[in-house]
């Protein structure tokens, strides 16, 4: 190739604006802007030179300590199954079982195993006690009633934002800012807001930026739009080897048979299978969970995760660290209702492979902040205080009501914002809430959709005596629109 | 810039509190660290290092050599710098710190001697300090590694006349631009290859149990 280098057209002198210009026409500008807008969004700032790499996984050390404890519940807690039921963590399948699976790989839904003897490794209230039970060890915890002690349940002093920085912080959320959600309802005319809105969407898609993507979600995706908008935004493209390598973890998944593999067909068919919107995308969910757990690439997130993923020898070689493996491979070890982080996906995305990259990116961005100990602002323990202090300021007769009956509102509220409320809402609902996931970047929005739910049910919630009563009164919360909710909550109480 | 550790005695804290530290019912609010350097000679301060523990303010006093044989007085060369934005709360109570002689209010040439004053008014905290405290002095200038600079600093027009001072070989230049053409050229080609995670060893992953360590 050495002739076309030396083509006359090329001039030192100019080079470097030639380069610029190529970089212009060719995409390529655009390309490496949204990646580096992708390394930012994902990326924690950098820390300081001396800072060691536990220290940015999570800065504080009882934190690191109990997400460790926890994790080594975790083990034991599957280890024991593998002893009673003595089965393996992973094996080689037989030939003839790998053609079985290859065989109904588009029907895993139709296969019955008998998973009686499995149970979900945990449940989000097992995750609620333990946070619960975190305590700063420099902190006065007194055994008394005093000042300091948090009235919720949550008794780490963690920085939360209050209503005028969320106010700040969600703007865009404001009564003078056309909303989907809102002001795309029947009795508005479309000519107000929603044909604008849809045709600034037609406009950041044909740009291809990921930034401007990101600020234009914040007032919603439109229905047709967002599964490319929300590609755009995690900076998806999806080229000839993406799909390549989804067909790897695919052949991953026939060779080696795991047991997580009984932990991910157990909980499909204990949630999504279940649910009147998502029973029918069972068999993505299997084939994107599958692989999911195959995918080593999903390891490099534990760079900022507090979590760690959990190590095996292979059979024979214990303690020889050249037969050292994390199992499973992706190191995430699945909860009860991990399934529902995908389930609304399919709704967007009809090409696993599709569907597989959308989802492994929300992963590594959102959802694993929902079940790891950190101080984050995004994670699960800084939500929880999010809500209960929001709650404490703006209905506190409320609180102090349903704390005093026993009933806490954090164990009400708890496994939405840890299902980041999908199953719990109606899907157009649940859809328009992840555009502000996605559009702010943090997952803050859901302790303060969990808040403002309370104060909608408020007047009910008064009048219950008892755990289970107010259970009842907040079991079903697929007739609620978010959009309303949220924005009068943060932008029209009156306190 | 380099920098080298300069080896240094940190006294133990000393706390301010009034009444009896041991029948007083408050915890102290204000902790004092005095550093001393006794096997170095004065030397110039670049920058201090230190991981914090719920310390909220930090003040620094510095003692400097004087070449008249007046006795050296204490001067404040930081003053109320915040490490917690709230007191209250866990923000930057656990954070890796560095300060640079930039920032401080005096300068920091032949310094014999630092006192540190941290400041925690929130009661809620059972103690504080800074810990793994460093300090470091300008080292030897290294060849500094440079990047091109129109890479580091895109200026919207080259100056002309640089160019007239020493134009660097023209066929050295050509040579090394070819080069990243056909880089750029070649990364367009073959787009990007996927890694291939393997998480076998030698095609095998049989597994029995989670390893606790």
């Amino acid at each position: 190739n050495q002739a076309s280098l030396q083509r006359p057209e090329i001039k030192l002198e100019s080079l470097k604006e030639d380069i610029k210009e190529f970089f212009k026409i060719s995409g390529w500008e655009k390309k490496l802007q949204n990646a580096v807008y992708s390394e930012l969004s994902v990326f924690p700032l950098p820390s300081h030179p001396a800072a060691p790499p536990e220290h940015l996984k999570e800065p504080l050390v009882y934190m690191r300590k109990a997400q460790g404890s926890w994790e080594k519940r975790i083990l034991k807690s599957l280890n024991s199954m593998c002893t009673e039921l003595s089965i393996p963590l992973a094996r080689k399948r037989p030939v003839g079982e790998q053609k079985e699976l290859l065989n109904k790989w588009n029907e895993m839904g139709t296969d019955e195993p008998d998973l009686s003897l499995f149970r979900p490794v945990y449940a989000p209230k097992d995750f609620l006690e333990v946070l619960i039970n975190l305590r700063n060890p420099n902190y006065e915890n007194g055994d008394s009633l005093s000042f300091r002690t948090h009235l919720g349940l949550i008794q780490v002093p963690l920085k939360v934002k209050d209503i005028p920085e969320l106010k700040e912080c969600f703007a865009e959320l404001g009564l003078n800012t056309g909303q989907l959600g809102i002001d795309d309802s029947t009795q508005v005319p479309p000519e107000l807001f929603e044909n604008e809105h849809v045709r600034i969407g037609q406009k950041v898609l044909a740009e291809q930026d990921s930034a401007a993507a990101q600020q234009y979600v914040r007032q919603g995706s439109p229905t047709a739009l967002r599964a490319e908008l929300w590609a755009l935004i995690l900076n998806i493209s999806s080229q000839p080897e993406d799909i390549l390598y989804y067909e790897q973890l695919k052949t991953n998944v026939i060779q080696h048979d795991l047991l997580v593999d009984s932990l991910i067909y157990k909980d499909v068919k204990l949630t999504a299978s279940n649910d009147d919107y998502y029973f029918v995308f069972e068999d993505y969910l299997y084939q994107v969970l599958l692989c999911f757990s195959r995918d080593t690439s999903v390891l490099s997130h534990f760079a900022y995760n507090s979590a760690s993923p959990p190590k095996s020898y292979i059979r024979g070689k214990l303690g020889l660290e050249e037969y050292a493996v994390f199992y499973p491979p992706n190191g995430v070890i699945p909860f009860h209702g991990f399934s529902m982080y995908v389930a609304p996906l399919c709704f967007l995305y009809h090409e696993p492979y599709k569907l597989y990259q959308i989802f492994r990116e929300m992963y590594v961005r959102f959802f694993f902040r929902l079940h790891s100990i950190s101080s984050h602002p995004s994670g699960i323990v800084s939500l929880c205080l999010l809500f209960e202090t929001l709650l404490q300021t703006y209905l506190p007769q409320l609180f102090y009501h349903l704390r005093e009956i026993g009933a806490q509102p954090l164990r009400i509220s708890f496994k939405w914002m840890v299902r980041a409320f999908s199953g719990y809402l109606a899907t157009d609902q649940l859809l328009l809430l992840w555009d502000r996931i996605l559009g702010y970047n943090s997952l803050e929005i859901l302790a303060v959709l969990a808040a403002a739910v309370f104060a909608f049910r408020a007047v009910n919630l008064m009048e219950v005596t008892s755990l289970a009563a107010a259970e009842a009164v907040l079991a079903d919360l697929s007739t609620l629109k978010v959009m309303p909710l949220l924005q009068i909550f943060l932008f029209a109480t009156v306190t | 810039m380099s920098r080298v550790s300069v080896p240094c005695h940190v006294k133990g804290t000393v706390a301010l509190q009034v009444g009896d530290v041991r029948t007083s019912q408050g915890r102290p609010g204000v902790l004092v660290i005095d550093v001393t350097f006794p096997s170095v000679a004065p030397f110039e301060l670049q920058e201090i290092m230190f991981k914090n523990y719920y310390t909220a303010f930090l003040s620094i006093r510095v003692r400097q050599h004087t070449s008249t044989h007046a006795p050296t007085k204490w001067v404040t060369c930081l003053r109320d710098y915040c490490l917690m934005p709230d007191p209250h709360s866990e923000e930057g109570a656990q954070e890796y710190v560095s300060l640079f002689k930039h920032q401080m209010l005096c300068d920091m040439a032949r310094v014999l001697e630092l006192r540190l004053i941290l400041r925690q008014p929130s009661p809620l905290w059972l103690s504080f300090t800074v810990e793994e405290l460093q300090i470091y002095q300008e080292g030897p200038k290294s060849p500094s590694v440079t990047f091109p600079k129109w890479l580091s600093h895109p200026v919207p027009c080259e100056q002309p006349a640089l160019l007239c001072e020493g134009l660097p070989d023209p066929s050295r230049v050509s040579s090394e631009v070819q080069q990243m053409w056909a880089l750029t050229e070649m990364i367009r080609a073959s787009h990007t290859s996927a890694r291939i995670g393997r998480f076998d060893v030698d095609g095998c992953y049989d597994l029995n149990l989670l390893s606790y360590t």
